[in-house]
């Protein structure tokens, strides 16, 4: 089966920010992204769980966008204004895609 | 003396708080004992609609007196100013940086409405009545301090993310539109409105509170457990001292305003006690650099226990000693 070149880029932020990104990503003509549910982890902050967990402050959300190669770099920049400050990893990768003309 | 030692030894052994001990004792010997985050949030909005009907349902059984006014102006007073009180403390207590100075300000300006829920339950489990529009004081106390811990990073020089998106974001809160919302059912439909959910949303009411406070003591564990480096003395001395602090200002509204002893013991324990929902959420989104490690452990770890254990029973008695108003 025929695949295509994509770039997928994964941003797991602050769960307060995750409306300020999408909207950002939106405004951007990022309409395709999906939002995942993160359950802890551990960095520089520390280490955190979101089992019992009742404020919206904390948290975390992964948000993954599947996009053409040639877009991403537009995508990077309207992603990293938003988080630039904040908690959160951005990362890129390769991936191959089935249906190109859904990115 | 002898009658705070003797409500603080009885609120000790009561169901309320062993079952915070027992969270925070799992969470500290790393049990794998959890509530999944759902079923928290799920007693959450229990707790906080019932809390908010049954303070609306009061209000309507006993109308609203010119005090109402004054309690709630009073509350937004106190959250306004009590981050600057906070700021200067940890100045002298602390060297914590200006934002995560201004974040923890933020913080203890701001309210615990479950320590709000419990103090309402140790003043109706002693048979002390309140009056019902405490519950839109604490709404309204909620926001302003977000407000002046900005105002304290700006005046140093920092920069803070405020829009008009965050703002609108604090005042619709999901938590405070569930209090107020309920609050208002609760005054329209009244007693006979309460009488009709009764069967759901009181009588299991201090269960639900057992369960809730049990998870909140294994979150404050975990904190204190991951986050404890994070804390010196000197913060953790703020941890303890602020809410005496903010307990003495919430008397002094109080007998000024002219609130009950049992609106008194409510007043001292909203101005004592920290945020750990509203606030937490503005922080990470208007104060980036601040260290949720500092102020939610801090919040969380330290004051919120404190306030549980020893500070609503000393609240309770020293507003039944002083409460009534100037004559």
């Amino acid at each position: 089966m025929k695949t295509h070149r994509a770039k997928r880029v994964e941003i797991i932020i602050e769960k307060p920010l995750e409306p300020r990104l999408t909207d950002a990503l939106t405004e951007a003509g990022v309409t395709g992204y999906t939002v995942l549910p993160v359950q802890g982890g551990s960095g520089r902050s520390g280490r955190w769980s979101s089992s019992g967990e009742v404020s919206p402050g904390s948290g975390m959300v992964a948000i993954v966008c599947l996009t053409r190669p040639d877009r991403v770099e537009n995508l990077i920049e309207v992603a990293f204004s938003v988080v630039e400050r904040h908690i959160g990893v951005v990362s890129i990768s390769d991936a191959e895609v089935l249906r190109v003309a859904r990115f | 003396m002898t009658e705070i030692l003797s409500l603080a030894a009885g609120n000790l052994i009561s169901p309320i708080i062993l079952c915070f001990v027992l969270g925070m004792s799992a969470a500290l010997a790393r049990s794998d004992l959890t509530i999944p985050e759902a079923v928290a949030k799920g007693m959450s909005i229990y707790l906080l609609f019932a809390i908010g009907f049954k303070g609306g349902a009061g209000v309507a059984e006993h109308g609203i007196d010119a005090r109402l006014a004054a309690a709630l102006t009073s509350g937004a007073l106190l959250s306004l100013s009590l981050p600057f009180i906070a700021y200067t403390l940890l100045g002298a207590l602390t060297r914590l940086d200006t934002v995560d100075k201004a974040a923890v300000a933020a913080h203890y300006g701001s309210i615990s409405i479950v320590t709000f829920v419990a103090a309402s339950s140790v003043l109706e489990s002693q048979g002390i009545s309140s009056e019902g529009y405490m519950v839109a004081v604490a709404a309204v106390m909620e926001a302003p301090a977000i407000l002046s811990a900005l105002w304290i990073v700006a005046r140093s020089g920092g920069q803070g993310i405020a829009d008009t998106r965050l703002y609108r974001e604090i005042l619709l809160n999901g938590s405070i539109v569930l209090l107020v919302g309920a609050f208002l059912i609760g005054a329209i439909t009244g007693e006979k409105g309460l009488e009709t959910i009764s069967p759901f949303m009181v009588l299991p009411f201090q269960g639900v509170l057992c369960l809730f406070l049990m998870d909140m003591g294994l979150v404050a564990g975990r904190g204190l457990r991951d986050h404890r480096a994070a804390l010196r003395g000197g913060a953790i001395l703020f941890g303890l001292a602020m809410p005496l602090v903010g307990s003495a200002f919430g008397l002094l509204a109080g007998y000024l305003v002219g609130l009950s002893s049992g609106g008194t013991a409510l007043l001292m324990t909203l101005a004592a006690s920290a945020s750990y929902i509203a606030v937490p959420a503005a922080m990470r989104v208007a104060l980036p650099e601040a260290r949720p490690a500092v102020y939610l452990t801090l919040s969380l770890g330290v004051t919120f226990p404190f306030n549980l254990a020893v500070g609503i029973p000393v609240y309770t008695a020293v507003a039944s000693m002083i409460a009534g108003g100037p004559s």
